[in-house]
């Protein structure tokens, strides 16, 4: 455990960030928008209010904006810091170096991932005080968003293993970092539009009474959707209606990633180095 | 200490390693010469387990580069002709990160490091950020991150690239005292003459094969196999132009300005003294008879030029 935390690659991946006014910037930037957005949304919620009063419904319906943006932030941002981790230090030519060193493959690929989540985590668990708003006016339990956050890390770890694979297989950052978005929106965005579209084509299950489980089985792998339904539960429980089942998607949804996130970092500690192994010299030509 | 076996490497039809046998024992200091595109960088890729070699294999302190890349990292020190450098470092920093990366203690790394900069001469810039060194400096930043681990091997492939003169000769000033530190060392380079000053022996490569190999002196022999003579006479041009080309052993004589006569000798030393006793006795009006000592440069011209057109 402590060699892992004082992993060279990991202190000097922090090292650097740490470094950079830039890191601080973005961090600032993304607080200053959510913060904005809240206040935005409160002020907005209160000026239409005959009243003026913000209640615990709108307070729910702000944590539920606020958390789904910053769901959005969370999958558009880590492609950014994670698809270039492998692919940069090729382009700098920095990469032979740190290969011909006592370094294992999957210490390199763990720790760059580690480094790049772990400014992904301050800056999602920055945003903490903000969604504290919510408990001025009720309507959230902490579980919820204790699930929420919970569920940002997971997510980070899908799309930044995905990023980091990208970025060992393709040898140029915006190439890897453009493969990335495309997987990730497909998984978030693609899969819930398919899941909406399969929904609609439910005459059999109305009709005949034939289970229909299609769109349960593609929201169950969708992020967004599987994120909505800590706060709404009556979406996934319609859905297994239909498909007339009682298995839980979450364990769907955990064996689809965790399969994504061990697959994607197994081949990406493989790729990282050339396999050694050669072929056997071919027999000499006769004649 | 470096041995490689039949090694070759193959990209689709195109060969840029071929059958490679290379030998280099404990302590000596390689050089390895050969024209940009020669397999020099493949080769050492090869050793430095950056890359597969797609038949053969190669061994270093015993170990096999295909079968212990993990042991092999451990006794190498590998300097790769392009290097980029983690500019938000400073120097004292690149080297720890390096340190630290080879598993080196904290205690071992703040002994080490202070011994390295100044080995390099960059003592003075402990503190300075990488970024701010100069090319030359960073060379040397990076040869210095190469021995952070004390390996027993060197791997320098074009180490004084693109440094001005100055930056050359303290590069190879450091290299010299590596060498005294009894490393063996693999440098490589496309200049011959820069690496004769301090390799005990060379090998030169060309279209991926290693076409002569030993000393300096040795190479020296086995490239140049033809002498060029060039004798002056007073006068008579004419009949000493016909008197050597009576002899056997020259070719291709050619007239030069002011009773000046070029010629190839293919003979041996004994033959060539001969030759200039029967000049003399025939009444040939020599004023001088002087073999042309070709430098190394010119042979390694020669040679490459040679295997190309073939």
């Amino acid at each position: 455990m402590k060699s892992a935390l004082l992993n060279p690659v990991l202190n000097k991946e922090i090292r650097l960030r740490f470094r950079s006014a830039k890191s601080f910037l973005g961090i600032a930037a993304y607080l200053g928008i959510l913060g904005l957005i809240s206040l935005g949304f409160i002020g907005m919620t209160l000026s239409f209010d005959y009243a003026g009063v913000f209640r615990p419904e709108e307070s729910r319906s702000m944590f539920l904006m606020i958390s789904m943006l910053q769901l959005a932030l969370v999958i558009f941002i880590t492609p950014g810091l994670t698809a270039g981790v492998i692919s940069s230090e090729r382009e700098r030519q920095t990469l032979p170096i740190l290969l011909t060193t006592a370094q294992s493959s999957s210490s390199i690929i763990l720790s760059k991932l580690a480094s790049s989540l772990s400014y992904l985590l301050l800056i999602v668990f920055a945003s903490a005080p903000l969604y504290m708003i919510v408990f001025l006016f009720g309507g959230i339990s902490p579980v919820s968003i204790l699930a929420s956050f919970a569920l940002y890390v997971f997510t980070m770890l899908v799309v930044g293993s995905i990023g980091v694979l990208m970025s060992t297989l393709i040898r140029r950052t915006i190439l890897a970092m453009v493969t990335t978005y495309s997987v990730a929106f497909f998984l978030t965005g693609g899969i819930a539009v398919i899941a909406m579209m399969l929904t609609n084509f439910n005459y059999a299950y109305y009709s005949q009474g034939t289970d229909y489980i299609w769109p349960y089985v593609f929201a169950s792998v969708n992020i967004p959707v599987m994120f909505f339904s800590v706060f709404e539960g009556s979406v996934m429980q319609e859905l297994q209606t239909m498909a007339g089942t009682s298995f839980s998607p979450w364990i769907t949804f955990f064996i689809f990633y965790g399969v994504i996130i061990a697959g994607c970092l197994l081949i990406a500690v493989r790729k990282l180095r050339p396999r050694m192994k050669t072929k056997g010299k071919p027999a000499e030509k006769m004649g | 200490m470096i041995e490689t076996v039949n090694l070759t490497k193959k990209y689709g039809a195109f060969t840029a390693l071929d059958d490679l046998n290379l030998t280099v024992s404990e302590g000596t200091v390689f050089g390895f010469v050969g024209q940009n595109g020669a397999g020099k960088s493949t080769t050492f890729q090869i050793l430095a387990t950056l890359m597969a070699p797609t038949y053969g294999t190669a061994y270093i302190n015993g170990l096999e580069v295909t079968k212990d890349p993990e042991k092999v990292r451990r006794v190498i020190g590998y300097m790769p002709d392009f290097f980029g450098v983690y500019d938000q470092f400073k120097a004292s920093e690149y080297l720890d990160f390096y340190g630290s990366s080879y598993g080196l203690s904290q205690r071992e790394r703040s002994e080490v490091i202070p011994q390295l900069l100044e080995l390099v001469n960059l003592s003075h810039k402990h503190d300075s950020y990488v970024d701010l060194l100069s090319r030359g400096m960073k060379q040397r930043l990076c040869l210095a991150r190469s021995l952070i681990h004390d390996p027993k091997v060197l791997i320098l492939d074009e180490p004084a690239s693109g440094l001005d003169p100055r930056a050359r000769i303290e590069m190879r000033e450091i290299l010299k005292e590596l060498k005294t530190m009894g490393k063996t060392i693999i440098i490589s380079s496309h200049i011959l003459p820069e690496l004769a000053e301090m390799c005990d022996e060379i090998g030169v490569i060309d279209h991926g094969k290693l076409i002569a190999t030993g000393s300096v002196s040795d190479i020296q022999e086995q490239l140049q196999q033809q002498k060029e003579i060039v004798v002056t006479v007073s006068r008579e041009l004419e009949k000493s132009v016909r008197f050597f080309e009576d002899d056997p052993d020259v070719i291709n004589v050619q007239k030069g300005p002011n009773g000046t006569i070029q010629f190839g000798y293919k003979g041996s030393d004994e033959k060539q003294q001969v030759l200039l006793k029967k000049a003399v006795l025939d009444d040939i009006p020599l004023l001088s008879f002087r073999p042309i000592e070709k430098n190394l440069e010119d042979v390694f011209m020669e040679i490459t030029k040679e295997v190309e057109k073939a």
